[in-house]
């Protein structure tokens, strides 16, 4: 059982939700996004999204298209990632997923990228514009590196489309709240309620919601249906704001700290 | 030959494919679906033809450019006049059939990028033919360039969108379209401007501009009584050289000839040559060759002409380059602009900046030929549009 499943079956056993966070990695350098892992973990978060960044962030909102443009200003590369998440494991056991577009991966070679991933520690990968008619020449090697490929879904999906996307899930099912790009408006829990028990029935396994999660308050009306909670323009705003600051780490625990509580 | 691509996924070999956020699939599915049921229904291709004849003006002529070829000492050179189509390029082909196929599909709200501003005027132009809302997103840097189609747009009731993000141009413009259109994709139809994208547009949008190959091929077998030699058309996307090569793919005698641009020079790295100087990669929803740093980052593309500054290419050109079947070449921004200017004086056409790289290209191409070959060449569209930009490049104040 993958290091995702294992962390997610004892949370549920606990009968807790589980807290995921996105950062983009590299913003504003990735030895403060390094320090920045380390303080979420310290305050509760369960699962670790890093954002890698890309030049043509599609799916993406202003906050994580802006963060995406400063990551790779600092000089942020997928390697440079990788070795972050070297340094980050010998600390610590959360689950690492990466998140981000099919073409820096596909450009450092899928092959090798499941080896040095795999090698790295990282136990996921979420690719936003790999659809799984696209993943046949990633999938499997990932497989063989034991990295469970992040499925997304999103209220468009149809009904057949969903109960097949969900019956093959790896880790965790990643259900977009709302039609529209990252960070863009506020989640509606009791519109997707029916959405998500129903996702649940279907799928081996848990269901994480994000898109639009940005309060505590929110975190906990997400956490009434799904089992985990994904939260990410928010933080990366935060960090935004407080990245010249001295209470840059201060801030990213208090935040973080509230979202655990309030779920 | 017997070509038959893509394959039901959309793959043109190892490119294309549909490689978007998910939101977005189950409306390419459903695309996909409408469009292949209207490509069987005859009361769809009647009503398109109709409107290309009507409205569009069709069929456009093939004309002899005398002057040019006596110039220029060899092969003749016969012009497909895609300028002289209602709006000005080949680009209203293929936004009157998407958006027939839209109000097929129920939907009534139409969005579009666009670089040079010619697929937002023909988009806009039918989106007012049928009383539908429309939306463009065009780069702040594109705007500037082309004043005169932003205004255009304008009066034909379409809302221009600012793109200021990345480099602001056309593929930002594609970049903050997608991002809308994941927004309303429940009741907004896409109009992808070129043979790129998500499948089925490169298909779709191929398949809506053959008509340039279709006539241009009845016409010269009927001026010249065979086929040409040479088939030649500029790359940006692409979409003027695949509806100009496509109906010619299985003539193996016809050499199909792409003209990218060069921009400062290919290897100054300022420059458009995606093929040319390219890698595969992954941006828009399709695989293809692109421009991009040893990351995967996109790179700026560099081009005089905005319809040509985009880093990537339609995937089947990708897949025809690697076949072997249609070869590519790069003509920069100097040689494009002499282009503009000689056709202007020699034949009294004023051709669009992105057909100038084709015309370009003939310097090279033509002489080297025989005086009886024959060489085919898309004049994509009329350079009304960039009277502003040829002026600044020739220092001279409007």
């Amino acid at each position: 059982m993958s290091n995702i499943s294992k962390t997610l079956r004892a949370l549920k056993e606990q009968g807790k939700k589980a807290l995921v966070t996105f950062i983009t990695a590299g913003d504003p350098d990735l030895d403060t996004s390094e320090k920045i892992v380390h303080t979420l973990i310290e305050s509760g978060v369960d699962l670790i999204e890093l954002g890698f960044p890309f030049s043509d962030p599609m799916a993406d909102g202003p906050t994580i298209q802006f963060a995406s443009e400063r990551a790779l200003e600092s000089g942020t590369t997928l390697r440079g990632i990788l070795d972050m998440v070297t340094r980050v494991r010998q600390h610590s056991n959360v689950p690492i997923i990466l998140m981000g577009y099919f073409n820096p991966v596909f450009c450092y070679g899928p092959e090798l990228f499941a080896r040095d991933a795999s090698a790295a520690g990282v136990d996921g990968l979420l690719l936003v514009d790999l659809p799984p008619e696209e993943a046949d020449e990633l999938h499997p090697l990932l497989k063989q590196a034991g990295i469970d490929l992040i499925t997304l879904l999103a209220p468009t999906t149809g009904a057949q489309r969903s109960a097949q996307l969900a019956a093959a899930g790896e880790g965790f099912l990643y259900y977009v709240s709302m039609t529209g790009v990252t960070g863009s408006k506020q989640v509606d829990a009791t519109a997707i309620a029916a959405a998500v028990s129903e996702l649940k029935a279907q799928s081996p396994v848990p269901v994480a919601v994000g898109f639009g999660v940005s309060t505590p308050a929110d975190a906990a009306a997400v956490a009434g249906i799904a089992d985990a909670v994904v939260v990410g323009s928010a933080l990366v705003k935060l960090i935004a704001e407080k990245s010249a600051s001295p209470d840059l780490l201060d801030a990213v625990g208090i935040f973080a700290r509230a979202l655990k509580k309030a779920i | 030959m017997n070509y038959q691509q893509p394959d039901p996924r959309g793959h043109f070999g190892q490119f294309g494919g549909r490689y978007v956020a998910e939101t977005l699939m189950p409306a390419l599915l459903e695309l996909e679906k409408s469009y292949n049921e209207c490509q069987a229904d005859p009361s769809f291709r009647a009503e398109f033809e109709a409107y290309l004849k009507n409205y569009v003006g069709r069929p456009s002529p093939l004309y002899f450019a005398r002057r040019l070829t006596e110039h220029l000492g060899g092969a003749k050179i016969y012009l497909k006049r895609e300028d002289l189509n209602h709006t000005g390029a080949h680009k209203v082909n293929n936004t009157v059939g998407q958006i027939l196929l839209a109000r097929r599909m129920g939907k009534r709200k139409v969005i579009a990028e666009t670089g040079a501003g010619q697929h937002g005027v023909a988009t806009a132009t039918v989106a007012a033919l049928f009383g539908m809302q429309c939306d463009i997103f065009m780069g702040t840097e594109d705007i500037r360039r082309q004043a005169l189609n932003v205004f255009r747009m304008k009066l034909l009731g379409a809302t221009v969108h600012d793109v200021t993000s990345g480099t602001a141009t056309l593929k930002d413009a594609m970049n903050e379209a997608l991002r809308y259109w994941v927004t309303h994709v429940r009741d907004t139809f896409y109009v992808i401007g070129t043979v790129a994208g998500p499948h089925p547009y490169p298909q779709m949008v191929r398949d809506f501009q053959a008509v340039i190959g279709q006539e241009a091929k009845a016409q010269i077998l009927e001026v010249e009584g065979r086929l040409p030699d040479v088939a030649v058309a500029c790359i940006g996307g692409g979409s003027n050289a695949m509806g100009l090569f496509y109906p010619f793919v299985n003539d193996q005698k016809v050499r199909l000839l792409g003209v990218e641009a060069a921009g400062l020079g290919v290897a100054t790295g300022k420059h458009a040559a995606s093929i040319s100087a390219g890698r595969v990669g992954v941006l828009h929803g399709n695989k293809t060759y692109l421009l991009q740093d040893a990351d995967g980052q996109i790179q700026h593309a560099h081009s005089v002409s905005a319809g040509l500054d985009y880093p990537g290419v339609g995937p089947e050109h990708a897949y025809l380059k690697d076949l072997g079947r249609a070869e590519y070449v790069s003509v920069t921004d100097d040689e494009a602009l002499a282009a503009f200017r000689m056709l202007t004086e020699m034949e009294g056409i004023i051709p669009a900046l992105e057909s100038a790289h084709a015309i370009a290209y003939l310097l090279k191409l033509a002489p080297e030929l025989p005086t009886d070959a024959i060489i085919l060449v898309c004049l994509s569209g009329r350079g009304d549009k960039d009277i502003h930009t040829v002026a600044e490049a020739m220092g001279f104040e409007l």
